[in-house]
């Protein structure tokens, strides 16, 4: 049985509730009056595709224009990217396009790309259409779902669509960066990387390094977000 | 009056805090950023660094957000905009509405005007206005290169008081962007809409202000430490310690809950200001978000450096333990690294069931001054000067329904302390609805309010009597010890 770990950046405009539908989806739970991620905010879940274990690693960045200069430290080495926005405001889907400028410029390895049109429950005010929405998201490679993490629609096949794209790349494609590991010895892994832990305090490396390093199965650089 | 005690309740050889008096300014840019980062010579990668790359793109000003409806047309010009008792306003030096705490700030271009006008006019007689005072209205200037802030007020605050406070709007302000970044946006152009990179801040802003109206903490420059066993505080920050010690870098880490200090671990060298610790609490208290995810949030301390980003893993301790946890660094990309340590401080407050002490110290309030035995006071404030830490009761009656009165006797008894000209050493007032007693000394300041029938003796005895109580209970009331990485 395989694992795979992968790490998943929210990006899109302020307000489009990237935060929500993560929390709609990790927690499922939904807040009218959440206020704004400050910075980026970091959730981890766990999805069964066939007999794959798929780990997301997910950072759920700031919508904020003033955070901007902080995104790159989240998509590099991202292995999925899930791009938001609002279906009722123009701007947003704009907005969104310019991530996604930004990205294929800056992210060289392959990525599951993943667009999403957030508040189908405010379909009457709807700004942006689906066919354009879908056109668009061909037009990237991406996939297109619209959701609304209110009213709890759509959200579990967002997940699920990236996990699955996750598998498939790690199938397909021999430049990506996903961490792949065989589930018998996971275990054994991560036992010893807590025992080096608790004894050598010295290491000031990440549990996700030391368990790459000494992982087999698919390489994996030696680096995190 | 003289104090009979050979040291003042809560003071301590070494602070965690910044204790200089001088709340004003930051003129002197600390680079401790630098020095931290020099002392441990890090490699730094060439990657985008955020306090390096200060450009800023995208000039173009906002064009979404222009449709504004009759409703905010209306507001501004309405009865209940203008009989607020207190405005804040900030603009650029150009005159450019950045933020106004009532209605939207581009009705108020007109207003901004004014004020800008006012400003340059008697700037250009190489002056400064400071103030303008119309019957019990006052109109207070602060000019902080690049921004302008005024209050408008008809509350009884001292020109001090309201300086004080926009000085803090300033530093939230600067703690988002840092003040190098400000500076540099408005070098590069000087009309710039700074709002584009300020949305969402003024939700920090509005809060900033009603809480620094409140609490007590801002006009005396002081923070409030949860009351804790010193066995109890001293194991938390040693199992700070012992998850951290290793972790290079990291600056402070600050555990805080329900607007109180629980501890704070330092590097050595490395002091915080009580003001931006109040910007920390007013982060913490204004971002419900926090709460749901650990974060990664970079903060920019002014009086700390203002010139770059800390970078703060933030996280609630427990779901049965509402503390919250900062780990601030200057490395960015340690997030994992402070995420693991996280749970190894968790871990060990558990087994120690520090958990349970601190969830017991929130659910417990303070005790009345009835309660622990003055039944003549009925609320005080009690500041130790050499640790910027303060005291005070829960509330009693009959200021537990209007709050606001027993701040207003505060604010202007400690203006009466600390006014420029002739501040007072020793206060008591009396009068039909309560007496008040203020004493600044070298090591405190202490503010009493008692019943209104308390005579002068009365007074002096229960105050005695009280500075020994504090004195008893210092190791539970302050964080007396300074904990270093």
């Amino acid at each position: 049985m395989k694992t795979i770990v992968g790490k998943v950046v929210v990006l899109g405009h302020q307000g489009v509730g990237k935060t929500s539908t993560v929390i709609r989806y990790v927690e499922n739970s939904f807040s009218q009056h959440i206020t704004p991620t400050v910075g980026a905010s970091f959730f981890s879940c766990k999805l069964l595709v066939e007999d794959i274990t798929v780990k997301l690693q997910i950072w759920d960045t700031a919508g904020q224009e003033r955070f901007k200069a902080m995104a790159p430290m989240f998509y590099r080495n991202a292995n999925a990217a899930l791009i938001v926005f609002d279906i009722t405001s123009t701007v947003s889907f704009e907005s969104m396009q310019g991530w996604v400028v930004e990205l294929t410029r800056n992210v060289e390895s392959p990525m599951v790309l993943c667009v999403v049109g957030n508040k189908i429950d405010l379909a009457k005010n709807r700004e942006v259409s689906r066919d354009d929405a879908i056109q668009y998201a061909r037009s990237i490679g991406a996939t297109y779902h619209e959701c609304s993490a209110m009213h709890d629609q759509g959200v579990g096949l967002v997940f699920d669509d990236i996990a699955r794209g996750l598998v498939r790349m790690s199938g397909s494609h021999n430049d990506h960066n996903l961490k792949v590991y065989d589930t018998e010895n996971i275990d054994n892994i991560m036992a010893n990387s807590s025992e080096l832990e608790a004894t050598d305090t010295g290491k000031e490396e990440t549990v996700n390094l030391s368990i790459s390093s000494i992982a087999h199965g698919n390489t994996v650089k030696p680096k995190c977000c | 009056m003289s104090a009979s005690l050979e040291v003042e309740p809560g003071a301590a050889p070494e602070s965690v805090l910044v204790t200089t008096d001088s709340f004003e300014s930051f003129d002197h840019m600390s680079s401790s950023l630098e020095e931290i980062k020099n002392l441990n010579a890090v490699a730094e990668n060439d990657e985008s660094n955020m306090e390096n790359s200060n450009h800023v793109e995208n000039f173009d000003d906002i064009t979404e957000n222009v449709s504004l409806n009759n409703e905010e047309d209306d507001f501004v010009q309405s009865k209940e905009w203008a009989a607020k008792k207190k405005h804040i306003f900030v603009l650029s030096l150009a005159g450019k509405p950045i933020y106004s705490r009532y209605g939207n700030e581009d009705k108020l271009a007109w207003l901004f005007g004014v004020m800008q006008t006012l400003v340059s006019f008697v700037q250009a007689n190489d002056d400064a206005i400071r103030s303008i005072h119309a019957g019990d209205t006052k109109f207070v200037f602060l000019i902080k290169k690049p921004l302008i802030l005024v209050a408008v007020s008809r509350t009884h605050e001292s020109v001090n008081q309201l300086c004080s406070q926009l000085n803090y709007v300033f530093n939230q302000i600067a703690s988002v962007l840092t003040l190098t970044r400000l500076n540099k946006i408005y070098e590069q152009r000087q009309n710039y809409d700074l709002r584009r990179l300020l949305a969402g801040v003024e939700r920090l802003i509005d809060h900033l202000l009603d809480f620094s109206e409140k609490e007590p903490s801002f006009t005396l420059g002081a923070v409030q430490c949860l009351s804790l066993a010193s066995s109890v505080r001293d194991s938390i920050s040693s199992a700070i310690v012992g998850a951290c010690n290793k972790i290079k870098n990291l600056v402070f880490a600050i555990l805080l809950a329900n607007n109180k200090l629980i501890t704070l671990v330092r590097m050595k060298k490395y002091c915080l200001h009580p003001a931006d610790l109040h910007l920390i609490f007013n982060l913490v208290q204004a971002s419900e978000s926090l709460k749901t995810a650990e974060s990664w949030t970079p903060l920019c301390l002014p009086r700390f450096d203002a010139s770059g980003f800390l970078y703060g893993h933030v996280s609630y301790l427990a779901e049965d333990c509402q503390a919250c946890l900062l780990l601030l660094t200057v490395e960015r990309d340690v997030f994992f690294a402070l995420s693991e340590a996280k749970q190894r401080i968790v871990e060990k407050l558990r087994r120690n069931n520090c958990l349970e002490a601190i969830n017991e110290s929130l659910s417990a309030k303070e005790d009345t001054c009835i309660v622990a035995g003055f039944p003549e006071l009925r609320h005080y404030l009690y500041k130790c000067k050499s640790t910027a830490q303060f005291y005070q009761p829960s509330l009693s009656p009959p200021y537990t329904k209007c709050h606001e009165r027993l701040t207003n006797l505060y604010k202007r008894a400690h203006q009466l302390l600390h006014c420029s000209t002739r501040p007072l050493k020793l206060l008591f007032e009396k009068n039909s609805d309560q007496a008040i007693l203020a004493w600044d000394t070298r090591g405190f300041e202490l503010y009493v309010v008692f019943e209104p029938l308390v005579d002068t003796n009365g007074a002096i005895n229960s105050v005695g009597r009280l500075l020994n109580w504090i004195k008893k209970r210092e190791e539970k009331l302050f964080h007396l010890n300074a904990p270093t990485f």
